[in-house]
């Protein structure tokens, strides 16, 4: 079980901000954290890892307490049995792939990990290349396998994949659920992208000014539980076509383009770029905005 | 021509340059990190220097260690120290004088890392000490060899603190821009332009080596 009570008060570009959250999920869950930017949600991440503090709160980790203000007490990161890949990958410029890793190494632990991850994310090629000469996506698996040297109980993801282009994207997704069940760990993602939440998650927080504002399981979430359809798809508007009566959207869903009719009054409310959900219910789609 | 003030000045230059190193590293992350309320007091001190004319360090130095003051007599009752007219004087002087020098490359270089790597580093299990050495300062190579060089440099080119503090005692404080000025004012200037000309030449090779290497001329020896 991880217990999470964080209180702390931010200053954001917007003014002051109070971030509160206590949450609690079990071990293994993969969590994932939506919002908007500035909406405390790195600020959390950081909290967990023990590189900020909070003004009050308590952290209990398996049983184990990281962090409980009342007793003043407060576990170094060093300590702290967590994973963290940054947005911006944090990769040591000075050194290969391979150092990278091995920077990872605790003192005395064996270094057969190092060629377990090489090997699971397929970096044996790129071993000896600086961060500098390699891709986005292959600087976060580095990231990725760096922050799993130390065998963490959290693995905190701080938007890893945003910068990336959506093949990249789906090929990472899987290689973070790979790791996630192979080495049974807590995941927790910070994303904005619904289609990835909705294929990763099992819990998804929607942190909104600091505050929890929604939570739940992904799909009920999204779907604000109105809809019972037996089929459910989520995608991006790409066009809207007005016919006479009817209107024909055509909506990317993950790399496929479908083509939808719905009824022309529906057609005011959407528009190319925004996130849909397809819900076939006996013989007419519905299509309802989300996100 | 004599080559003693010469030497005498690269003596000078290299020791205090490694002194300086030794302090600047940890003050120029310390003015990073720190959020002290002391951080603006301590970085107009350092800054000082720059601004300041020499003669007026030079004077307070000589006033501050003269044996017949408190310190200057205390240091040399008990530690048999003598700051004034000795090349020990010139180190320190020299040390204050080219702090700045030192100290805001070391410091801009550190403030231009991404926090996140300082961050992954304790993360990862790594001490403070462990991060700087390991992480931190192979990183910012270029704004260590920027400072070592500019420390270097103008050690090498300073007079007024020194003049003031060390005098132009031949062998012991009698450095190549003392001993510049002192032929010129024997009017041997031919033995003057040897000495400038010397100090021309290696401060231009110096500064050039620095700029070849800053701006990655010279690839290999930044990596």
């Amino acid at each position: 079980m991880i217990e999470l009570s964080v209180h702390k008060k931010l200053r954001a570009p917007s003014g002051e901000m109070q971030l509160s959250v206590d949450i609690n999920f079990p071990k293994r869950s993969f969590v994932c954290i939506y919002g908007k930017s500035g909406s405390g949600k790195t600020t959390l991440f950081k909290i967990i890892s023990g590189i900020m503090q909070p003004d009050r709160g308590q952290i209990v980790v398996n049983g184990k307490t990281w962090l409980k203000t009342d007793d003043k007490f407060h576990l170094k990161p060093q300590k702290r049995k967590v994973g963290f890949v940054f947005q911006d990958y944090a990769l040591f410029p000075n050194m290969t792939v391979l150092e990278n890793l091995e920077y990872g190494l605790e003192k005395g632990q064996s270094k057969s990990i190092i060629d377990e991850l090489i090997g699971l994310m397929e970096l044996g090629v790129l071993a000896d290349r600086k961060p500098d000469t390699i891709s986005g996506g292959q600087k976060q698996r580095v990231a990725l396998a760096r922050a799993l040297v130390q065998k963490p109980e959290i693995l905190l993801l701080d938007e890893p994949l945003s910068a990336l282009d959506h093949e990249m994207r789906i090929k990472l997704q899987e290689y973070i659920l790979k790791v996630h069940q192979q080495y049974e760990l807590t995941t927790l993602l910070i994303s904005h992208d619904v289609s990835e939440i909705l294929k990763m998650a099992d819990t998804l927080y929607h942190l909104d000014d600091g505050k929890i504002i929604r939570q739940g399981k992904p799909v009920e979430v999204f779907t604000r539980k109105e809809i019972s359809g037996k089929l459910q798809l989520t995608g991006e508007v790409v066009a809207v076509e007005p016919q006479d009566f009817m209107c024909l959207i055509t909506v990317l869903i993950g790399n496929e383009l479908a083509k939808v009719v719905v009824v022309r009054n529906e057609k005011e409310l959407l528009k190319p770029g925004d996130k849909v959900l397809i819900a076939s219910k006996a013989f007419n789609p519905v299509v309802k905005k989300i996100g | 021509m004599d080559w003693s003030p010469l030497i005498l000045t690269f003596e000078l230059a290299v020791i205090v340059t490694a002194l300086l190193l030794i302090i600047s590293v940890p003050l120029a992350y310390w003015l990073n990190e720190s959020k002290s309320r002391t951080k603006p007091i301590i970085e107009t001190l350092v800054s000082m220097p720059l601004v300041l004319p020499p003669t007026v360090l030079g004077f307070y130095l000589l006033v501050v260690f003269s044996p017949s003051n408190f310190l200057g007599h205390w240091l040399q009752e008990w530690f048999n120290i003598k700051l004034v007219f000795s090349f020990g004087g010139l180190v320190l002087a020299s040390v204050i004088y080219s702090l700045p020098f030192m100290v805001h490359p070391i410091q801009s270089g550190f403030a231009k890392l991404p926090d996140s790597l300082k961050d992954a580093s304790y993360v990862l299990g790594k001490s403070k000490a462990q991060t700087l050495f390991r992480v931190l300062l192979p990183n910012i190579r270029p704004s260590l060899l920027t400072g070592i060089v500019l420390a270097f440099a103008h050690t090498i080119g300073e007079f007024g603190v020194v003049l003031m503090i060390g005098g132009n005692i031949p062998d012991k404080t009698r450095v190549a821009s003392i001993a510049i000025f002192d032929e010129v004012e024997s009017l041997h200037y031919s033995v003057a332009n040897a000495y400038s000309m010397v100090l021309f030449a290696i401060t231009f090779v110096i500064l050039l080596t620095v700029y070849l290497i800053n701006g990655g001329y010279l690839q290999k020896f930044r990596t």
